[in-house]
């Protein structure tokens, strides 16, 4: 018996003991920590945004998100426009990006030489890479120009009057800014976002099935639309919610040429704003219940990403298993 | 799948058998013309970008622009300096508060939890922290830091670059750890080592390269950001003090605040400024990818 202990001592003892498995165990928590710190993170900025955002909420009820009010004189704040112009921002990038993504990843997997792929990827990519203030910069200093001169003051002119597009399309200052001009910047730098995911989707797709399509005679534009975006189907769809993701986040270019004001128009030739926008407009010279009115818009931004985002990645990763 | 739909080709072969084929035809042109000029559309944005900088920039850059400080409203000439300094000190803060938490909790993906439920979820929320809008976690950081500290400071911005590159390190780091063959660490096991010491000096060290490219890739991601800084670190026009107390200048925002002020000087500092940031910003991406090709 004590022979046997002695020699389960001799076995684990000098693992268990040397500094080595002090370290051993010291290594592995630490990296337990710092991964549940991610989850604390999330949680952190889920906590502090509805604490910051309380007073306001707690001010104006649900009246917060309905009314069209921002009025700091009479600290009287409302979410209204704001969310309206998040949203159509969003659509507009999608309505312009998703086409442009899709074809540029159907140009990538299905069109382009192999030698002229690895470039072009490259050149796609780099779009995500310019920081979002340089799309301010181009955006308001070369795009709003020639879109005011070139779109907005001959579609103002030729809808003036009409129906409906009248006053949707219609600019009473042709200046340049506006929501439509920000969807359109917006797109281009969702563009590299949906366009790679779906590359690599696509790509995934086993060559057997493209090539039996050929095989019965099938057309390039067939494969892409009878076998190819059926198969990657979803996972496309998740990476249009990555974009819209972005698209509702995004800042500084939003902030350089959409207008930033604060009445909704219903034209989206017309100056307006969206959460973010206003939020790094007014930041710096917020206080009392206007900051507390911005952190609320945070808030609302937040849970809106948030379930755009889950979404988003479930769809992307039922597919990635599969 | 395709079982279940229709079998279209055989319902063409005898009749119109011209007719329907160059209409299939003109489609396939229809849609492969289409495919190509949406691809030219956006490198023509990416080089019309590119281009504007180096034309607006390169006419605002001398050597005034690396040794002086940023100009006061209406005061003449000036350079960028404390700008440059001060955002290479932010983003050099972010990252090293950003690397050793996204390291770990990276390792902790790959080697620990692996396909535990748990582990699923931090994987989960990591993918989404890494598209959350980073104007939100300026705001964050301002209510966490700014707000009871009672002052902008280079820590809160440095904090701010930190949390949005921690999901990107973490990423990639577990993406890289995964790519090195079990056999590495049972061979590393079957020499005794504990799992700390096979990872620290097996698995870290095979993944290495792979590794440096995500931190290199956060690097790039968070050295543009400006949405998170207007509430951190904010902006000033002089030199920072050492202690990073107060506002610390930084490029991003200083090219927000220029780029539109009436003052020509500052207009020039901005383009000057954005063909700096974008064109470190590009080198880096560029070195990131070259490693990530050679490694593999």
């Amino acid at each position: 018996m004590t022979a046997a202990t002695d020699i389960d001592r001799t076995l684990t003892a000098p693992v268990r003991k040397t500094p080595m498995g002090t370290f051993d165990l010291v290594f592995r928590n630490a990296s337990l920590v710092a991964a549940l710190f991610v989850l604390v993170l999330l949680a952190g900025i889920m906590v502090s945004m509805v604490v910051g955002g309380w007073p306001a909420f707690r001010e104006f009820g649900l009246g917060f998100l309905t009314s069209s009010v921002w009025d700091t004189q009479n600290e009287q704040y409302g979410a209204w426009p704001a969310i309206v112009g998040t949203l159509s921002t969003a659509l507009i990038a999608l309505v312009v990006g998703v086409p442009l993504s899709l074809g540029i990843a159907v140009f990538l997997t299905q069109l382009a030489p192999p030698w002229f792929k690895q470039p072009v990827s490259t050149a796609i990519e780099l779009l995500a890479a310019v920081p979002s203030i340089i799309y301010g910069m181009w955006g308001l200093f070369v795009f709003v120009p020639l879109f005011a001169a070139y779109v907005q003051i001959p579609l103002s002119n030729l809808v003036e009057g009409m129906p409906v597009v009248g006053t949707i399309l219609y600019s009473r200052s042709p200046s340049g800014l506006g929501i439509l001009t920000a969807g359109i910047i917006l797109a281009f730098m969702i563009i590299p976002f949906i366009a790679s995911i779906t590359r690599d989707m696509l790509d995934q797709i086993p060559s057997v099935l493209r090539e039996s399509a050929y095989g019965i005679g099938a057309t390039t534009w067939e494969v892409v639309r009878h076998v190819l975006v059926p198969q990657a189907g979803v996972s496309i769809i998740g990476a249009v919610m990555l974009g819209l993701g972005r698209a509702l986040g995004e800042t500084m270019a939003v902030t350089f040429v959409v207008g930033n004001a604060n009445r909704l128009s219903s034209s989206v030739m017309d100056p307006g704003s969206t959460i973010a926008s206003r939020i790094a407009n007014e930041f710096n010279e917020a206080l009392g219940l206007q900051l507390n009115a911005l952190i609320a818009l945070g808030c609302i931004l937040f849970f809106v990403t948030f379930v755009v985002l889950v979404i988003a990645r479930l769809l992307v990763a039922r597919v990635k298993r599969y | 799948m395709t079982m279940a739909t229709p079998a279209k080709p055989t319902a063409a072969p005898h009749v119109e058998w011209g007719r329907v084929r160059s209409s299939r035809r003109m489609a396939d042109r229809l849609m492969k013309i289409i495919a190509t000029s949406f691809t030219l559309i956006a490198i023509v944005v990416l080089f019309w970008i590119l281009g504007m900088l180096i034309v607006k920039g390169l006419g605002g850059l001398s050597a005034a622009t690396f040794t002086q400080v940023t100009p006061g409203p209406g005061s003449e000439g000036g350079g960028l300096a404390n700008a440059i300094v001060g955002s290479i000190v932010l983003t050099f803060l972010g990252i090293a508060v950003a690397t050793p938490v996204g390291v770990l909790a990276g390792t902790y993906l790959a080697e620990y939890g692996k396909a535990s439920k748990l582990a699923e979820l931090i994987r989960f929320i990591n993918d989404i922290l890494l598209s959350a809008p980073s104007i939100l976690i300026g705001l964050f950081v301002y209510v966490v830091m700014v707000e009871p500290f009672r002052g902008y400071s280079g820590w809160a911005g440095g904090v701010a670059l930190g949390i949005i590159a921690i999901p990107v390190i973490v990423r990639t780091t577990e993406d890289m750890l995964r790519l090195v063959p079990g056999s590495l660490r049972e061979a590393g096991a079957a020499l005794g080592a504990p799992p700390s010491v096979v990872i620290t000096s097996v698995t870290w060290r095979a993944a290495k390269s792979g590794m440096v490219t995500g931190i290199l890739l956060a690097l790039a991601r968070i050295a543009g950001e400006t949405a998170p800084l207007i509430f951190t670190a904010l902006n000033n026009n002089f030199w920072f003090s050492p202690t990073l107390v107060g506002g610390v200048s930084n490029l991003p925002v200083t090219i927000y605040q220029f780029a539109s002020a009436p003052y020509e000087n500052w207009q020039q500092l901005a383009w000057a400024g954005s063909l700096i940031i974008t064109v470190s910003i590009l080198v880096l991406s560029i070195i990131a990818r070259r490693i990530v090709r050679g490694g593999k």
